[in-house]
């Protein structure tokens, strides 16, 4: 046989023009993320003042469009661009035009006759931010695509981890639970990687897809794993995938006997940290969620942070940015 | 078996000069002229007179017994928008295709005479190719009862499938290989256990496992393929496999074969040329059942496909409208198209690099896929009808949107460069397709 490498790449599709959105964990670099993670503390700065908002980014539009519910990630969108003074619509997909049937490229085309600057988007499919990027000339953020990736989540997650426990860099973290549903998983494992740290994943074998090792990290089906780390990531044990006879894991009491992550499954000093929302005593035991060592409602605070210092990125850093920026004004 | 329009206009004379004429399976190739004489080869030589003929300059071209695809998806009845027998036959002409055999798997489904017969007279109305039908194994394509098949066949079905789904229940599969002995007509299968390709959007790997989508897994389609030779041992009945992709399933099939099972099986141009890798673009055109695998599956595929385990390349072409694939990956239909890119894409991806030599691809494009089916191999050779393709081995082109014969353009080959182009089709005595 011929190098089969070479033939493959021979037929790869064209790729298409750059513009810069932040779709994927995997798009970016170390130095990006560095960037993001500095331009993120100084926003926490200025957020300590009295008058919270920045003129930043006075007169662009960010459009938020949020086809599947989220609390978290939709409402720290729209605060961040207020704090930046940018003009903000929020779109849910029940009571729009997408329950008449529109698509997807239609209700993009729509929102981009508009000529927003950022379109926010959360959509259940995968590459749903792809489609809405080669229909509108907006830079698209994705909040959340499926099951693929949400990499604003992975790096408030980055910043967390730098805040409160320290460099990244030799890390060990140990993500725990359902990994196959798990969009937060995927782009953790590609943001831990890429900034140093070491991944271990956790879980019974139906919720450790085939082939993930691949993405550099390693697995266990041991609970016991998780001793070695210095942060246990928890995932959502989504319920609504446990249902009809789907056999992930038997039950969920089955589950949370073998891989909850409960206190005496932990050592002190240990940082645990949860995408939320949290199934309070099926994934993660309370007296964890409400310990000293969570750091959930850390992580909470810096989405909103984070979400500021990507939305300032798009605008203001990039090569082909929409309009002239501003002069930065952060404290 | 196979209908073409039919036509007050004489057939065709014609004499192609100078081309390199190949025919593997005739032994022939050599540059020679080829006289054609009222749609019949009538002498090959040197220096042939013209006769009046219509000449063909053919320097520097290869003629070759034109192609037969073994698996089409015309969409008639019911989606006339995405394919038409009259488009569907002229985008195989312009492949270089003189004979394609359609799939049943259409609304309503072709299980009955009644559909068999209207999709007969269409054929013979507006086929620019010969064209033959498949009619389905279960009524409905339901998995529940078997069709009539004897009296489809005594209207002149082809074979029969249950394409785009697997015969679940081994009994009634069983049943069909038992009834085979009646018609004997092809029973086409496609392999795909249903509880472990469970809602699977690509090929289960690693690609899959980092991008997120539900995995479609090897062991899916092999596990079928297993269970169907294992019965087709049983019952000493000879059937085929649609479509394979998995390493797995092409190891099986070489076990059965040695084991004197009369098992025969296809591969698209797709699977041949791409892995899972080409997923991480997201394009929906990327999608099709099977999945595209991984490289050591594509690996498999090829050695197949020059070893003669796997006879034939089939296309697998499945039209699909515009807006149906202009959504997210896991909203889009199964299936690309393939007829009017397939020798170029092979010519590219598999004879260019060396991996297959030009005579194999041309023999497991034609007389491959005519012989699974029992129909008369095309050939060049005094006194057969000419069935004919004349390609440009040098020629590269891009694929593009606009330049399709096929009333869908959901090729995986948009926007790529092909290598090999199709100059001129001859189907049945006709010309078909003049580039």
């Amino acid at each position: 046989m011929g190098d089969i490498h070479v033939m493959r790449e021979g037929f790869l599709p064209p790729k298409p023009p750059p513009r810069r959105h932040l779709i994927s964990i995997g798009d970016l670099t170390r130095d990006d993320v560095e960037r993001l993670l500095a331009t993120a503390r100084s926003f926490s700065r200025s957020l300590e003042r009295e008058v919270k908002k920045l003129p930043t980014l006075r007169g662009y539009t960010v459009v938020n469009v949020f086809y599947e519910s989220s609390t978290r990630t939709s409402s720290s969108f729209e605060l961040a661009a207020k704090r930046l003074s940018a003009d903000t619509m929020s779109i849910k997909a029940a009571g729009s035009s997408v329950d008449k049937g529109e698509s997807l490229k239609d209700t993009a085309l729509t929102l981009g006759a508009y000529d927003p600057d950022v379109i926010v988007i959360r959509h259940p499919q995968i590459g749903a931010p792809q489609l809405v990027a080669r229909y509108t000339g907006a830079h698209v953020v994705n909040a959340g695509d499926g099951k693929h990736q949400h990499p604003t989540q992975a790096l408030l997650d980055l910043y967390t981890i730098r805040e409160q426990v320290g460099p990244i860099d030799g890390l060990h973290v140990a993500i725990v639970g359902d990994v196959l549903h798990s969009r937060v998983a995927r782009s953790n494992i590609q943001a831990l990687t890429l900034m140093g740290a070491s991944v271990t994943l956790v879980g019974p074998p139906p919720l450790l897809p085939r082939g993930i090792e691949a993405m550099g990290c390693t697995l266990s089906h041991d609970i016991g794993a998780i001793a070695s780390a210095d942060v246990v990531y928890v995932l959502r044990m989504q319920q609504e995938r446990m249902q009809e006879g789907a056999n992930y894991v038997p039950s969920l009491r089955e589950y949370t006997a073998r891989w909850g992550v409960t206190p005496d499954r932990l050592r002190p000093g240990q940082k645990v940290m949860h995408p939320g929302p949290m199934n309070r005593g099926v994934e993660i035991d309370p007296r964890v969620a409400d310990a000293a060592d969570a750091l959930i409602e850390t992580q909470v605070r810096a989405g909103l942070v984070v979400r500021m210092a990507v939305l300032y990125d798009l605008l203001t850093t990039g090569p082909a940015s929409v309009k002239t920026p501003e002069p930065l004004e952060v404290a | 078996m196979l209908f073409v329009k039919t036509e007050r206009r004489p057939q065709d004379d014609l004499v192609v000069r100078g081309a390199r004429v190949v025919d593997p399976v005739e032994g022939l190739d050599a540059v020679c002229d080829v006289r054609v004489d009222g749609g019949t080869v009538a002498q090959l030589g040197t220096s042939l007179e013209a006769n009046g003929h219509r000449v063909v300059q053919g320097a520097g071209l290869v003629l070759a017994p034109a192609f037969v695809d073994p698996h089409v998806h015309l969409r008639v009845p019911g989606r006339e928008d995405e394919e038409t027998i009259a488009s569907g036959t002229a985008a195989a002409a312009a492949g270089g295709y003189c004979a394609i055999l359609a799939m049943p798997n259409t609304d309503p489904v072709v299980d009955s005479a009644a559909v068999l017969g209207s999709l007969i007279d269409d054929a013979q109305a507006d086929a620019e190719v010969q064209v033959g039908f498949l009619a389905a194994i279960t009524r409905g394509q339901e998995g529940g009862e078997l069709t009539e098949m004897a009296e489809l066949a005594d209207h002149g079905a082809a074979g029969f499938s249950d394409d785009g789904r697997p015969v679940v229940a081994p009994g009634l599969m069983r049943r069909a290989l038992q009834y085979h002995g009646i018609t004997g007509r092809r029973l086409a299968l496609h392999c795909e256990e249903p509880t472990l390709s469970s809602r699977g959007q690509m090929h289960e790997g690693a690609v899959s496992a980092e991008l997120g989508f539900a995995g479609y897994p090897s062991i899916a389609e092999s596990v079928m393929v297993e269970r169907d030779l294992a019965l087709a041992a049983f019952e000493d009945e000879p059937l085929h496999l649609l479509h394979l992709s998995a390493r797995e399933s092409v190891e099986a099939l070489q076990a059965a074969q040695a084991k004197g099972v009369a098992a025969t099986a296809e591969v698209t141009p797709h699977h041949l040329c791409l892995t899972d890798e080409a997923v991480r673009t997201l394009d929906p055109n990327l999608k099709m059942n099977p999945p595209l695998r991984s490289a050591e599956d594509r690996v498999a595929l090829v050695d197949g496909l020059r070893d003669g385990t796997i006879a034939a390349v089939a296309t697998d072409h499945a039209p699909h409208a515009r807006h149906e694939k202009e959504v997210p990956f896991e909203a889009a239909p199964f299936g690309v198209t393939g007829l009017e890119t397939a020798f170029a894409a092979l010519y590219k991806g598999l004879v260019e690099p060396g991996l297959i030599p030009l005579e194999t691809l041309l023999e497991r494009m034609s007389a491959g896929p005519a012989r699974l089916y029992g129909l008369e191999r095309p050939r060049i050779a005094v006194g057969a009808p000419a069935n004919l393709v004349l390609l440009d081995t040098a020629a590269t082109w891009r694929v593009e949107e606009d330049g399709f014969r096929s009333r869908s353009a959901n090729s995986w080959a948009l926007g790529q460069t092909l290598q090999g182009r199709v100059r001129m089709t001859v189907a049945a005595g006709r010309v078909a397709f003049d580039g």
